[in-house]
């Protein structure tokens, strides 16, 4: 029992949940900026497989990991745009166009898959990068600046996301299209155009959400391996309430039950059946979900098509 | 400051006008050929009936619909608005009946949305804040600017609405029916504010169906009904009755006759009834009072004082802790509504938008909401499609219910016609008891005067009624008895003869009177 406590050890699970917060963040931020429009966006699962694959097939083929990036963004962006269309311009209902979305996904990257690869192949993802000086502070460093470029990244769009949606104008329109359209609309803000750079840019998000697995934390690509993890991140955004500081939190506490997990299924003298293990992170989405209800209200117009009545 | 500039530093709109506008809908002329006119330094208002069409031409004017046919001639000059960024560019700004603010940001994030930031793609908020302050102090329109929505009042929100149009250049303002939402005192002050603007020579459009208001402060009106221009006068040369059948188009009376008809036995008793509020606080209480076979019994009561409450203890909607309420000889206390609907009580709710209909149900529909289990409206568990389309066209007929036709979405008809629907559905079943909370709370002259009728109507039927109404006007022309509710208790209960606006006021301020206290 002793050495689940050892220093080594708990070292080890918080740099691996500061790794694994990855594809939540990038996910879950993209989420923030269309909930924030008012548009669910469900569809995110499917536009990180895709993006997950794409990214992993022109890596592989290319051994360029920065052009795989590119193209899960590319990937994410379309399918974004899809998604607009039907929400926006077609007034769909969001849930279940959502869904459509992820079989989208899901089928189509493992068509792609099947076709184009066949079986699974592995490439050499995004290594390791020690920060300068600051990798070099003991603990810290090692839990926080002794990591791949796609974390460091992950991590700085938080605060990025944080100024671009309080402190610009764009963040202002973004707020108020999705609290009252009406009113953005009667101010001469495009309410269509906001909710398309939302939709467009929570897809590109997620596609990259799908390219920190395939190309950086997994290095491989198997058919539905987000399993779900896209369903949490939308999650997350209720549990953050809309907000990109709230998000961080939700994202290291599953990604740091998600490490214990994994650290408790190799620890020995712990006989935790791996099945219950693995399924932690899901009851913890449904107890954090129902702790989290009502806290902070959602945007008033979430989920609402925007229609002038003309 | 030169002569065609405003003390905003913008520049004066001296003339506008509108030249035959048309707008149509499906199914609808919302407009057909209307003129319009409106000049910097005067207050033109917009009357008309509900539906009769004003919106739509403000909505046109403000670019938020396209006309179909038609000019706007803007300083002598043809302009195109084609969106509300148009409008705003020529110094048309709109205050909406419904505010458009966004309750989760502050006044000055409200202000700056949708304009250039000084600062780029960044806000610049402190800036628009000092401007906020500035014109306040101009048109005395004081108001905190890092104060969030939510946090105002009313009337301060409608000061954050005109702010947000000074800002951005407005000359002219539309103002669709400002007053509907404000107190008495937040009226008069908003009328101190109109007039600063005018004398400025800022040009106002002032959409109202409260005749005082537009003989008090407008210049000219100009009324529409059923979407078509019927003329312009000059306020000065025009009388309050002469303007309320103008809009309306016949004779309307402003006073209400009682037939004379003997009061019958008590069918509705409250018995000490006590009730919570949502928040759990007592609501009502100790409230006793009879409602007889044959009499409006009106109650009085500033907005918030228990009225909601007790209407919904009465229904069955609310849970009563203490206390009965019997229904011809009957205990109903704490029967489900739809048992409490069974012994033929019906309730016209306060919120009819709300509790009194279903918007995305056809009339026809919602016509039958309360009885559609039964039959005719329903056998064997089957909806009787054709039994349920014929009453509906007979209710639609008999109530005079102005809409495309009985599949016609409930929540798409007017404020008057919606309550027309709640009222057809009420009284066609014919109550033996009737609630009606705030019947004509929004509604025009002529649609007030109809539902007024109605409920004579039914008191000559011998319905118990029972008119909840904050409107002091109302519940003196058309009750039988007036009792005065205040912070949930029964303050007394005035006879019709005996009511004047002075001893209710008191009453509804808390006052208790010595002697008079009755409870029949």
């Amino acid at each position: 029992m002793s050495e689940i406590f050892s220093a080594t050890v708990i070292i080890g699970i918080l740099t691996s949940g500061i790794r694994l917060a990855t594809p939540y963040l990038y996910a879950a931020i993209g989420e923030t900026f269309s909930q924030r429009s008012g548009v669910l966006n469900l569809g995110v699962e499917g536009q990180m497989l895709l993006g997950a694959f794409v990214s992993f097939y022109v890596a592989f083929t290319t051994g360029n990991l920065w052009l795989g990036l590119l193209g899960a963004m590319i990937a994410g962006a379309l399918m974004g745009l899809a998604m607009a269309y039907v929400t926006v311009n077609l007034q769909a209902v969001q849930g279940i166009s959502g869904i459509g979305f992820y079989l989208f996904g899901l089928g189509m990257s493992d068509l792609l898959f099947k076709m184009l690869l066949g079986t699974v192949e592995t490439v050499k993802g995004f290594s390791v990068a020690p920060i300068p000086v600051l990798s070099k502070i003991p603990v810290i460093g090692e839990i926080f600046f002794q990591q791949n470029i796609m974390v460091y990244i992950a991590f700085l769009l938080v605060p990025t996301a944080w100024f671009i949606l309080n402190k610009t104008t764009l963040g202002l329109k973004i707020r108020s299209v999705g609290e009252n359209p009406d009113a953005a609309d009667s101010l001469g803000v495009s309410v269509a155009k906001i909710r398309y750079f939302t939709i467009i840019l929570g897809g590109t998000l997620s596609g990259v959400a799908g390219a920190s697995m395939s190309i950086a934390l997994l290095n491989v690509f198997q058919q539905n391996m987000t399993s779900g993890l896209g369903f949490i991140a939308v999650a997350l955004v209720y549990f953050g309430a809309w907000r990109a500081w709230g998000v961080l939190a939700g994202a290291l506490l599953f990604s740091m039950v998600q490490a214990i997990q994994l650290r408790m299924q190799i620890i020995e003298s712990i006989s935790l059946s791996p099945d219950l293990a693995v399924m932690m992170p899901y009851i913890l989405t449904i107890i954090v979900l129902v702790a989290s209800v009502s806290r902070v209200r959602a945007p008033a117009a979430l989920t609402k098509p925007f229609d002038r009545g003309d | 400051m030169s002569d065609n500039k405003l003390p905003s530093g913008h520049t004066r709109i001296d003339t506008l006008e509108m030249r035959g506008i048309t707008k149509r809908f499906p199914g609808v002329l919302a407009n057909n050929k209307v003129d319009f006119d409106v000049r910097a330094g005067e207050v033109h208002a917009l009357l008309g009936e509900n539906g009769a069409g004003k919106s739509t031409l403000m909505k046109v004017l403000y670019g938020l619909y396209g006309q179909d046919e038609g000019e706007i001639v803007l300083n002598g000059k043809n302009i195109k608005i084609e969106s509300p960024t148009d409008a705003i560019n020529h110094g048309i700004g709109m205050i909406h009946q419904h505010f458009m603010l966004v309750e989760t940001l502050t006044v000055a994030e409200n202000v700056a949305l949708g304009m250039p930031s000084s600062r780029g793609f960044l806000t610049d908020l402190d800036r628009v804040s000092k401007r906020i302050i500035e014109l306040g102090k101009i048109y005395g329109l004081e108001i905190d600017p890092s104060a969030y929505i939510w946090q105002l009042s009313v009337g301060q929100q409608q000061r954050v609405e005109i702010i947000k149009a000074l800002y951005r250049g407005a000359a002219l303002l539309i103002l669709d029916e400002p007053t509907a939402v404000l107190t008495p005192q937040e009226v008069k002050e908003f009328f101190v504010i109109m007039r600063q603007m005018v004398s400025d020579g800022h040009a106002l459009i002032f959409i109202s169906h409260k005749l005082h208001e537009i003989m008090d402060i407008c210049d000219r009106v100009t009324v529409l009904r059923d979407g078509e221009l019927i003329g312009t006068k000059i306020i000065a040369e025009i009388t309050k009755s002469e303007l309320a059948n103008w809009m309306v188009g016949r004779e309307v009376s402003m006073t209400r006759e009682l037939a004379d008809i003997e009061r019958g036995p008590a069918r509705l008793e409250m018995i000490n009834i006590n009730c919570n509020s949502n928040r759990g606080t007592p609501a009502v209480r100790n409230f006793s009072l009879n409602v007889h076979s044959g009499e409006i019994l009106g109650v009085a009561g500033i907005s918030g004082n228990g009225q909601k409450e007790l209407a919904e203890a009465i229904t069955g909607l609310r849970e009563i802790t203490s206390g009965s309420v019997v229904l011809e000889g009957e205990d109903i206390t704490n029967h489900l509504p739809g048992e409490v609907t069974e012994r033929m009580l019906s309730y016209i709710p306060e919120e009819r938008m709300r509790d009194g209909m279903i918007k995305d149900f056809s009339i026809a529909e919602n016509m039958i909401l309360r009885e559609h289990h039964k039959t005719p409206f329903a056998e064997n568990g089957f909806l009787m499609l054709k039994t349920i389309a014929k009453h509906s066209d007979d209710l639609i007929d008999k109530f005079r219910v102005k809409t495309p036709s009985r599949e016609t979405k409930a929540g798409s008809l007017s404020g008057g016609n919606i309550q027309k629907v709640v009222l057809a559905r009420e009284i066609s079943r014919q109550p033996r008891v009737l609630i009606a909370a705030q019947p004509t709370r929004g509604l025009d002259v002529g649609a007030t005067e109809y539902v007024h009728a109605q409920l004579l109507k039914q008191r000559e039927n011998g319905t118990a009624i029972m008119m909840i109404s904050e409107d002091l006007d109302e519940v003196m022309a058309v009750s039988d008895r007036i009792a005065v509710i205040c912070e949930g208790e029964l303050i007394g209960i005035v006879p019709r003869d005996e009511a004047t606006p002075e001893r209710l006021g008191l009453m509804m301020a808390g006052v208790r009177e010595e002697e008079g206290v009755q409870t029949a």
